[in-house]
């Protein structure tokens, strides 16, 4: 078992020699929410070297689903025959009117998931009601909806729809390296994900653009690995797709895949702050779209709102960091959160938060 | 994006599986995981099991589980 | 349904239901912890603190609280249980001996009496053990669906140790931060017995007294003893923020220090919690002098419930805005935050 010792040499090893063949500043992406939360919580940014800067990437999708997403849900949440199924990330982010927490609250009915089968089982034990589930997430979670719709479609459950809004990966990391003002020079890759769609899909990322695409765990030792494996493609000129995670095969769980092709088309989607990224959406095929929320019901249209000074947009693209932003710390906390990334349990604001913030003094000088 | 732990089969009854983790144990579905065994460990993400895992690989990996190797028992 | 295997909104009315639930139920449950006959049906209980401190004038402490743990019943404990060592626990971190306590119930109509008795009976031996008596109490009982099953309220007071000077005032620079036992044991175990979670006997809530060792540590330390807190809503993480916050220091910790049990990780791991917010029943945090930290912990250390005690960190410098460090198993640092309120299932 490699010591973090060991990693930590070898992460100054590779970082010595970039160093000396003139590239002394490296921005890395990590992708996934979950990775900038275990980063944060190991205190991992304090055993890098100087010249190494890591950036959140679109790894939230709590955070990078359009606000217009969430006022829908709300839209829905105040009917009285309906009640959502959400996973607890939801609950708590601030839309127009407020969030799922403040409308449950209110009397709406609001229930906590933890997975989305459960959330037909809900379905059946109400039947006067209809059940929405929220279904966000990436390649990890959209098998998981895909199952539970082909269960309701097999066993009729009538009264159970989906809000959708899986995203897709890949396509994103594309549209990142295509943002002029963002440097990315390598990515470190989301673990579960990749378990999912494999580390070979990020093949096509190494090969047209020449980034280091290294999959990698969340405890302290896979990240750090991952870390050291992408400096060293970064050093040695040979950028790849692979993986530290012993979890993740070059073709991912072809079953799970199998299961969203089975329930999913393949559309574009619109993602906070990235705009419309082709072929980045996953909605619901021709045979199942009696269970799209969209179509059941009269929903508003999409209108996407950003509260003013809130730089969540900016934050999920790695153009800023959490305490760049104005709001951090001063009007947007954990407590009283303006975006989708203070209080989502994988957004970056939260994470650096919760783990980085040291309040300034009151006085000022 | 994803908070996954490994935990092992102890029980399989179509669907779904009863699995094991420091005496923690929960049910979860196996359909997207149709190979696995009683004895397996899993990687378990919202209620799904999404892989199977090597257990020397989970050892190796899995923090958590080192950690419960070097605590003694309760 | 007959009255005898449930509560009745008549249970509650002061008249001879009443009197039966108390008789034939509530005194026998709590056995000795319970006062005897008509004695305890008195509108007050007279207590005789001279006797508590052989005659000498004595510092009181009084504390309040109200339990309304679901599921009732967990692995480890009820709110019986519950009830008597998170009062008792209040009384002893406050360096006094618990001496009486009230007991007031609030019973929802429809409760199984037989669940009644067997919290009641946790209570009772909980409370013989903790050399606590119960001497007054009060019963209502509000109609179904008002509350879920049982709910009570405790008072309780005991006298202060004439060698027991605590405070956040007291607590100095270099001051040792100690720690009793592994952390997280007491809400996960509620927590997954809530949700559904199976056990195999290996995660039990830790509800303890813990008076044994705060008296035991004021006995032998005395005045080097600063300041003694129990971590349960909000963790070791919200006693920690509490103490920078109210003394204005900088508080560091060292994660390798810190002590949790397997079972307890996997299920934090499970539910995608934090160890460091997650409450404790039986556990104790005690802020000493920096000479006196070795002894605090081979005092503790005595007790079968802090056999790993362990200094985790200690109390630092003032500072304008004071904050919690740790130090990771890593090497690096991060920050401790008072933790939200709500623990929420996550998956990604």
């Amino acid at each position: 078992m490699t010591s973090l010792a060991t990693l930590r040499a070898a992460i100054d090893e590779q970082g010595r020699r970039l160093a000396a063949a003139g590239r002394p500043r490296v921005q890395l992406m990590e992708i996934c929410g979950t990775h900038t939360v275990a980063i944060s919580r190991g205190g991992l940014r304090d055993l890098l070297p100087d010249g190494l800067r890591l950036v959140s990437g679109p790894g939230c999708p709590v955070c990078v689903t359009a606000s217009g997403y969430l006022d829908r849900a709300m839209h829905l949440a105040a009917r009285a025959d309906v009640v959502i199924a959400t996973y607890g990330d939801m609950v708590r982010v601030p839309g127009r009117s407020g969030s799922l927490e403040q409308a449950r609250s209110a009397g709406a009915a609001v229930e906590v998931v933890y997975a989305a089968h459960e959330a037909v089982a809900l379905a059946r034990r109400t039947p006067g009601k209809q059940v929405v589930f929220l279904a966000i997430g990436f390649e990890t979670t959209a098998p998981a909806t895909a199952l539970a719709l082909q269960q309701a479609r097999r066993e009729g459950v009538d009264n159970f729809s989906i809000l959708g809004a899986h995203k897709r990966v890949v396509p994103a990391m594309k549209a990142l390296l295509g943002l002029p003002d963002v440097p990315i020079d390598g990515f470190l890759c989301p673990g579960h994900v990749s378990v999912i769609i494999g580390w070979r899909a990020y093949r096509p990322i190494a090969a047209a653009f020449g980034r280091p695409c290294v999959v990698a765990g969340f405890d302290d030792v896979q990240i750090l690995a991952g870390i050291g494996e992408i400096l060293r493609q970064l050093a040695d000129a040979a950028p790849a797709a692979c993986s530290v995670y012993p979890a993740v095969a070059a073709d991912g769980n072809v079953r799970a895949r199998q299961a969203i092709d089975e329930v999913f088309d393949v559309t574009d989607a619109t993602w906070r702050a990235l705009g419309c990224i082709g072929a980045s959406g996953l909605d619901l095929k021709g045979e199942y779209a009696d269970f799209d929320a969209v179509r059941r019901f009269d929903l508003p249209a999409m209108v996407d709102y950003d509260p003013p000074g809130c730089r969540c947009g900016d934050v999920i693209c790695g153009r800023c960091l959490p305490a760049d932003c104005e709001l951090f710390g001063r009007s947007c906390t954990p407590r009283r959160p303006v975006g989708p990334c203070m209080v989502s349990s994988e957004g970056s604001c939260a994470a650096y938060f919760k783990y980085h913030w040291r309040p300034r003094p009151k006085a000022s000088p | 994006m994803c908070l996954a732990i490994p935990a092992k089969i102890e029980a399989i009854e179509g669907d779904t599986a009863t699995v094991g983790l420091g005496g923690t144990r929960a049910r979860v579905v196996v359909s997207l995981t149709p190979q696995v065994k009683c004895g397996d460990w899993v990687l378990v993400h919202a209620g799904y099991a999404i892989t199977v895992l090597d257990e020397a690989d989970a050892q190796e990996t899995f923090a958590i589980l080192r950690q419960m190797d070097a605590l003694e028992g309760p | 349904m007959s009255g005898d295997d449930t509560i009745l909104l008549a249970h509650g009315g002061g008249g001879q239901l009443t009197a039966e639930l108390i008789e034939g139920v509530i005194l026998p449950a709590l056995g000795d912890a319970g006062g005897q006959e008509p004695a305890c049906l008195a509108d007050a209980a007279v207590l005789d603190p001279g006797a508590w401190c052989g005659g000498a004038a004595a510092r009181l402490a009084m504390t309040t609280d109200t339990y309304v743990v679901q599921p009732l019943e967990f692995p480890g404990g009820d709110i019986g249980t519950l009830a008597v060592c998170g009062t008792v626990n209040d009384l002893a971190v406050a360096g006094a001996t618990p001496r009486a306590m009230s007991m007031g119930l609030v019973l929802e109509e429809g409760l199984e009496i037989s669940l009644l008795r067997r919290v009641l009976e946790s209570a009772g031996r909980v409370a013989v053990e903790a050399g606590v008596r119960v001497v007054t109490g009060d019963t209502k009982v509000v109609e179904r669906g008002a509350l879920n099953g049982v709910m009570i309220n405790t008072a309780a007071v005991g006298e202060v140790s004439p060698r027991a000077d605590l405070g956040f005032g007291r607590i100095g620079a270099g001051d040792a931060v100690v720690l009793s036992g592994p952390l997280g044991e007491h809400g996960l175990a509620v927590m997954c017995r809530r949700k559904g979670l199976g056990l195999a006997g290996h995660l039990a809530s830790d509800c303890a007294a813990i008076h044994g060792l705060t008296a035991d540590l004021i006995e032998a330390l005395g005045s080097d003893v600063h300041f003694m807190r129990d971590p349960t809503r909000g963790g070791l993480a919200a006693t920690l923020v509490e103490i920078a916050a109210a003394t204005g220091r900088d508080i560091q910790v060292r994660q390798q220090a810190i002590p949790v049990a397997p079972a307890a990780l996997a299920a934090a791991e499970m539910l995608g919690l934090d160890l460091l917010t997650i409450a404790n029943e039986g556990k104790l945090v005690a802020v000493v002098s920096a000479e006196a930290a070795e002894n605090a912990v081979a005092i503790l250390a005595r007790h079968a419930i802090a056999r790993r005690a362990v200094v985790i960190g200690q109390a630092g410098a003032t500072a304008d805005v004071p904050i919690v460090e740790m130090l990771t198993a890593a090497g690096g640092r991060r920050v401790v935050q008072m933790p939200y309120g709500e623990d929420l299932p996550r998956i990604c």
